[in-house]
């Protein structure tokens, strides 16, 4: 199903964990040096609310005086639990791109202020960096350093499976707890 | 054979290593795509995953931006010296960060600093052995940080995870470690496994048993038939491709054997994501490649 921009709270809780969605709009690249930073207390350089950050480290090099993406695959999220519930509550964020899945903190930021996790496709850094279509900015380089920037990217239909929703599921908790029952009983087996 | 020639090849090594996915790990991929439920979260990952393997060998680019570990095998020749050898393969390593085959991935563990070009201490990681023949064979491994996170050695017994010093035990362990990986290693994985050796060897082993053909047999009997349980086994988890749920867990399950001491029963595990870039060049001394090691 299509997740167009604006990414509303309505449209957002209408998802549901399971949902496999292409995203359209904007999305804002950050990982733990971004994330550490508005933890912090820093500005963020660019409007996040009802906005989508993307835990991403992408190789963007510059061609003919523009931007072009060359790789854009997830990092792991599971490094910024300790920051991303405060910060969705804060810069009223409205999703989460990454792999791996986050914790309890995040998930119940998830539930209070409408937002979902949304996991990309761990690896698929070519398919994913063609769904960059325009990058339309980015900020905290001269900081951070590229991989770890804000990049500003327009994407069209982008590919994520919502694996943390709003109403306080999460695919990731559920298979942890059915692969743990099923190891039970295969461990019973041989 | 010149410094240069040699570059060359070992360059090619790298791009192809980095870019295209042998093609007895796509077989795997597409029977686990075949297999998972239409409509389901697995089959769905699956299908990115090999429309991503497509897209890279087409571009010739990096399959995944972590370019990962840079783990060299060789088997050299008499007329090779280490030496050599090493800082011609450091020299393509320069040169494919330079052109974007590999990403800048090597970072001083103390100061944080990236040197930029994937050179430093332990990188690129050498295993160098005396090659029979005449011939120079070179086998490369690109090992992300996703999978290796996931990597986890016992020490037998294991209370936590019930293991006993035997093949019952281990097992336990294989599955525990599936099991804890989830989907955090960017699953379907593929388990490199050795049992026995010292905590250091255990893991080096461990990686070169990956270079083995996925569809092959474990000459040993009794490993031959371990493998094929914990295949079966792990893809009863549940786990499926990224963590997702589905039946697809495990792509292959490559285990080998060291002697241990009396006082020791390690058992080390190296968990390989699906971009599992592997290949290899055997190359003749007048340095052309005779022969790839897989087909891609
Ligand atoms: S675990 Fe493998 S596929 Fe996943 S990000 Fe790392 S290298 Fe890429």
């Amino acid at each position: 199903m299509l997740l167009e921009a604006p990414f509303t709270e309505d449209k957002i809780r209408a998802l549901k964990v399971g949902d496999m969605v292409e995203i359209t709009g904007v999305v804002f690249t950050g990982r733990d040096a971004v994330h550490t930073y508005l933890h912090q207390g820093g500005a963020s350089p660019v409007d996040l609310s009802d906005g989508i950050i993307y835990h991403c480290g992408p190789v963007v090099v510059k061609e003919g005086g523009r931007w072009v993406v060359k790789a854009a695959g997830p990092t792991t999220s599971a490094r910024e639990e300790p920051y991303q519930g405060d910060i969705i509550r804060k810069f009223r964020l409205r999703g989460v791109i990454g792999k791996g899945g986050m914790g309890p903190k995040t998930l119940a930021a998830c539930r209070e202020t409408g937002a979902v996790y949304l996991h990309a496709i761990g690896g698929a850094a070519q398919v994913l960096a063609e769904k960059v279509i325009a990058v339309e900015g980015v900020h905290l380089m001269e900081k951070f350093g590229s991989p770890e920037a804000i990049w500003v990217f327009r994407v069209a239909r982008f590919p994520a499976v919502v694996t943390m929703d709003s109403h306080g599921n999460s695919l990731h908790a559920r298979v942890l707890a059915e692969s743990e029952a099923a190891l039970g009983r295969v461990r019973q087996g041989a | 054979m010149e410094s240069k020639v040699l570059q060359k090849n070992l360059l090619e090594l790298i791009r192809r290593t980095s870019a295209e996915l042998p093609d007895d790990v796509v077989r795997v991929i597409e029977k686990g795509w075949r297999r998972e439920e239409a409509g389901s979260n697995a089959k769905y990952a699956l299908k990115v995953v090999l429309d991503n393997i497509k897209l890279a060998k087409k571009k010739s680019q990096p399959l995944c931006q972590d370019t990962g570990t840079i783990i060299c095998y060789a088997e050299l020749p008499a007329w090779l010296p280490q030496a050599k050898f090493e800082c011609a393969f450091e020299a393509a390593v320069v040169q494919a960060t330079e052109v974007g085959y590999l990403r800048q991935n090597s970072v001083d563990s103390l100061t944080g600093k990236n040197s930029g070009n994937n050179l430093g201490p332990g990188s690129p990681s050498f295993h160098c052995s005396p090659a029979k023949g005449r011939a120079l064979t070179a086998r490369l491994i690109l090992k992300g940080g996703g999978c290796e996170n996931v990597g986890i050695q016992y020490s037998l017994p294991d209370g936590r995870v019930g293991a006993g010093r035997d093949l019952a035990g281990v097992r336990l362990c294989l599955l525990d470690a599936v099991h804890q990986a989830q989907g955090k290693g960017c699953g379907p994985g593929i388990l490199g496994v050795c049992i026995g050796g010292d905590r250091g060897s255990g893991y080096v082993v461990s990686k070169e048993e990956l270079f083995r053909p996925l569809d092959d047999v474990n000459p040993d009997p009794r490993l031959a038939k371990l493998e094929k349980q914990i295949m079966k086994d792990a893809n009863e988890l549940g786990i499926g491709p990224m963590g997702f749920g589905g039946s697809t867990t495990l792509l292959g399950c490559k285990i080998t054997h060291r002697n241990r001491l009396p006082a020791s029963f390690f058992v080390s595990v190296s968990y390989m994501c699906w971009a599992f870039r592997r290949n290899g060049i055997v190359l003749s001394e007048s340095g052309k490649i005779t022969r790839w090691l897989y087909d891609s």
